[in-house]
């Protein structure tokens, strides 16, 4: 979706500022929120690109305005409730109310490990790649309302592909329900002034990893 | 939910004690309803606390600037080179080494939302993860550096790798003049977690406390 997420080439958000020394979580219920989130993620609720776009979805000015972990609970929260693992009384209530929704398993102490170590996203692949590296290759002009991983910068945009990682889960088609939809996936290198204009440092050069539908051959 | 104010440490009192019950609310319907598991929770916020950091990555950089044969191995395949360093967390299947050379210096950002080398860098800093960096990253890199305090040479390649998928970056840092001969573990002491993301260099001795 053409969110306020997609941010690349935004301009008026200001300097970057560095805090020296930053802890890993300024307050307690930051880390309680990563937690959840994990193991929530280990158990099978949803997927990570299901969480990615709930917080895509949120209304711009709650997406701007929430720090970094709240807009995680906000987004935790609504898959909680559109996917039927909590409802709404029930996080009015601060309690659960009525049975658990099974999930297919559950992030214990003893295998902790296990649900911090970064799952494969590597896929048996569905056909032969298009592309290989050194092609001149065209991304999609592509608006789809759903979740996306192709930039608003870098749509409609001519570049070469530069690395093959194999095939993956298509982030568009899981987050639409619609399973892994195995596809493979490039980095896919453009000249800055073929994004930025002829006004852009000329030394730039961006890349994306793009998923084969994002591209054509140019 | 209310909205929230963004610098934590801006917060109002009373805005943060709402947002921790809620959090704890949260908690409570989760480990009612059997999906989560306290003392896993408190688990997994020690490890991010204690064991998961920059160190691990700092560890990867400096066996290679040391062992040309891993460097070698990092470059083709990191996931299986870092794998060979029984003492750095497993990291997923999908890392990958840029390396910063005379002529090209790599700069690592997501746009779309946070993605970020959990395994070797620990969590990502908030600058990595706000609005200017993320906004500003692929269109002004040279901008950005200088918020950094880093300026480059004008015609060096500035290369930045958008994490728009799950494969993560990270940069391989040159190696400071003035360290022939050193240990590991005394050159990993060089290695800042900016330089891994690109927003820094390597520490020169120069720099270093003695």
């Amino acid at each position: 979706m053409n969110g306020i997420h997609d941010m690349g080439g935004m301009d008026g958000f200001g300097k970057v500022e560095v805090e020296a020394n930053e802890p890993p979580f300024h307050e307690r219920w930051e880390g309680r929120v990563l937690a959840m989130q994990r193991a929530l993620g280990y158990a099978g609720a949803w997927h990570i690109d299901d969480s990615r776009f709930s917080q895509e979805a949120l209304p711009p000015q709650t997406y701007l305005a929430a720090s970094y972990y709240w807009r995680w609970a906000l987004g935790m929260q609504k898959n909680l409730i559109e996917r039927g693992f909590v409802a709404a009384d029930e996080i009015a209530a601060g309690h659960a109310l009525r049975p658990a929704k099974p999930l297919p398993r559950k992030l214990t102490a003893d295998v902790v490990q296990a649900g911090m170590t970064r799952s494969s996203f590597f896929r048996q692949q569905q056909a032969p790649a298009r592309f290989k590296p050194g092609d001149r290759v065209r991304t999609m002009n592509i608006h789809p309302q759903t979740h996306t991983r192709l930039p608003r910068y870098a749509r409609d945009k001519l570049g070469t592909v530069e690395l093959i990682h194999g095939c993956h889960a298509f982030p568009d088609s899981v987050a639409t329900d619609r399973g892994d939809d195995p596809q493979w996936l490039y980095t896919v290198v453009f000249d800055g002034c073929e994004i930025w204009g002829a006004d852009a440092d000329p030394t730039l050069k961006i890349s994306i990893d793009a998923f084969e539908p994002y591209l054509e051959l140019a | 939910m209310a909205d929230h104010d963004h610098d934590p440490h801006h917060e109002h009192g009373s805005e943060l004690s709402e947002t921790q019950l809620r959090v704890r609310a949260l908690e409570t319907i989760l480990t009612e309803k059997g999906y989560v598991d306290p003392a896993a929770l408190d688990a997994i916020v020690e490890a991010y606390e204690t064991k998961v950091g920059p160190r691990n990555g700092a560890a990867v950089v400096a066996r290679a600037w040391t062992d040309p044969a891993f460097k070698q191995a990092l470059l083709k395949d990191a996931t299986a080179a870092v794998a060979t360093l029984g003492h750095v967390s497993p990291v997923g299947d999908h890392l990958v080494a840029v390396e910063n050379t005379s002529g090209r210096h790599n700069m690592v950002v997501c746009t779309l939302c946070s993605c970020y080398p959990w395994e070797v860098l620990g969590l990502p800093p908030v600058w990595y993860k706000s609005a200017p960096y993320r906004s500003r990253a692929v269109k002004d890199p040279r901008g950005v550096l200088a918020d950094f305090g880093v300026s480059l040479p004008k015609e060096t390649e500035i290369r930045v790798w958008d994490s728009t998928a799950e494969t993560r970056f990270l940069v391989l840092p040159t190696r400071p003049a003035g360290t022939e001969g050193w240990s590991e573990e005394r050159l990993a002491d060089l290695v800042t977690r900016d330089s891994m993301i690109g927003t820094g260099l390597a520490r020169s001795p120069a720099e270093m406390p003695r």
